[in-house]
């Protein structure tokens, strides 16, 4: 069991999702970052997809009861085992009844922390994971929430430490692909949203992320019937500010989306602290 | 057919009408194009969710565009009957609206059968379509913050039942004790496409 004595501003239980089940209502959730969940596995040898913990701007304080391999990737936040300070992106043994903490992050916003066997809570629809705006999943960490850490997996971890790039601070570019809705936009709208610098607001959260900047007019002004939408999904409400939406956004929508995220950056842009600037890049998506 | 890009995430497949939407749905559900995770139904449209790492959108969309959609008439998901006490807050609303008395609203409810075209807004909600074209009515001005579980509302062309408390800006006509949503049954969901729906009334 892995004890969670203080969980930050909001500490959940990831993996990579549920899939199969969008029909009936269900999203994906999962890590909002998940190559960081995914390299946390790795490290320590379990498979990419194995549930672990997510915070939200570190403040996590967790005690296991037994001798634990765990691996911290994501924002770049000052952690500790009983007070000593250890490196991020590497593989940690933490003995039992040992403290380990994470701090504030200096730069990204959401940490991972890998156990070796993983988070063994019991799956709702083939996935662990909380999804915070349908309420399926475990729910979120609070102080004194028990985790239990599943059977070590075959695999061994095979490496101390990854080469990450860092989580960079400073403006975050964000490659886009236009549509399916750029066609309900004014060309204005269009060229503010490759020209101009937009900011991560305070209201982030697992749903998504509203943006602060130019507004983006609509050229067609009719209702849009409700459609399916895309993770990275920049949708536009009638007050002309888009939203991007991460892991746990709605299944469907009703507003048009002027443009989607790349998927491999939809990663980076969980690490989007509010007033961070963001600007998009227009990419044509390569042709296989 | 119109195949929509978004990004490497997913294709938006617009097509003609709800009937188009869902037999290629029923399609793709039999035989679903490498790379697809998921299929998200909707009113005029349906989304291909893809996996970034494993899809390439150009076959997808190609694979698409070659489904032969046969003779099926949508999905046949069986039938469930729905009981429930006409008794919501907005039934008096509702027949000031449609022109109808309350007792007529309750017979138009019941009378036609509907069927389930498409699931969102939250974990087993369906989206009930082809019932009393007498019973469109708009969404409430105000959405209320706390609708109860299994209360059973109209807005626009649709008839649907919360499956757990949440907010809500359907008019709300009734309430069955149908527990049309667990995630400890299989299916978890009782209102899934192509179920037809039969709503009876009890007291």
């Amino acid at each position: 069991m892995i004890e969670i004595v203080q969980p930050g501003p909001l500490a959940t239980v990831q993996d990579l999702g549920r899939s199969g089940h969008a029909g009936i209502g269900v999203g994906v959730s999962g890590a909002a970052d998940r190559s960081s969940l995914r390299l946390a596995n790795r490290l320590v040898g379990n498979a990419e997809g194995a549930a672990a913990i997510e915070t939200t701007f570190g403040g996590l304080l967790l005690r296991p009861d037994r001798d634990v391999t765990v691996a911290v990737t994501g924002a770049d936040s000052p952690l500790t085992v009983d007070g000593r300070a250890e490196p991020v992106n590497t593989v940690l043994r933490v003995r039992a009844g040992a403290s380990l903490r994470l701090g504030a992050p200096a730069r990204g916003l959401r940490g991972y922390v890998a156990v070796r066997g993983g988070i063994d809570v019991e799956p709702v629809l083939g996935s662990r994971a909380t999804d915070v705006l349908s309420g399926l999943g475990p729910p979120q960490l609070t102080a004194g929430t028990r985790l239990p850490v599943g059977p070590p997996p075959a695999e061994f971890p095979v490496v101390d430490q990854a080469p990450v790039r860092p989580v960079r601070d400073g403006d975050l570019e964000l490659s886009v692909v236009l549509g399916p809705r750029a066609d309900w936009f004014t060309e204005q709208a269009v060229s503010a949203l490759l020209g101009e610098a937009f900011a991560a607001s305070a209201d982030l959260n697992r749903v998504g992320v509203r943006l602060d900047g130019p507004a983006l007019p609509r050229a067609r002004t009719e209702e849009l019937p409700s459609e399916g939408m895309a993770l990275g999904s920049l949708q536009v409400p009638p007050s002309g500010r888009p939203t991007l939406f991460l892991a746990d956004h709605p299944v469907t929508g009703g507003y048009p989306v002027i443009a989607v995220v790349l998927a491999a950056d939809v990663d980076r842009a969980a690490q989007a602290r509010p007033g961070q600037r963001v600007r998009f890049r227009q990419v044509t998506p390569a042709k296989r | 057919m119109r195949v929509l890009r978004c990004a490497d995430s997913a294709l938006l497949v617009e097509l003609a009408d709800l009937p188009a939407v869902q037999a290629l749905h029923g399609e793709l559900r039999d035989s679903t194009p490498d790379g697809v995770l998921d299929l998200v139904p909707a009113a005029r449209t349906l989304l291909l969710r893809l996996d970034p790492d494993r899809a390439d959108p150009a076959a997808v969309e190609r694979a698409v565009r070659e489904v032969r959609v046969g003779e099926r008439r949508g999905d046949d998901g069986g039938l469930l009957r729905v009981p429930v006490v006409y008794d919501g807050a907005d039934l008096a609303e509702v027949a000031k609206l449609t022109g109808l008395t309350e007792r007529e609203v309750v017979h138009e409810h019941t009378e036609h059968p509907w069927t389930v075209a498409f699931g969102g807004f939250a974990p087993g909600f369906g989206y009930l379509t082809g019932g009393s074209p007498k019973l469109a009515v708009p969404r409430r001005g105000e959405s209320r913050t706390r609708v109860p579980a299994g209360a059973v509302g109209l807005a626009g062309e649709f008839s649907g039942v919360y499956p757990r408390e949440s907010p809500g800006g359907w008019q709300l006509i009734g309430r069955t004790h149908l527990e049309i949503w667990r995630t400890d049954r299989e299916p978890p969901a009782l209102l899934r496409p192509g179920v037809r729906v039969r709503f009876e009334e009890v007291s």
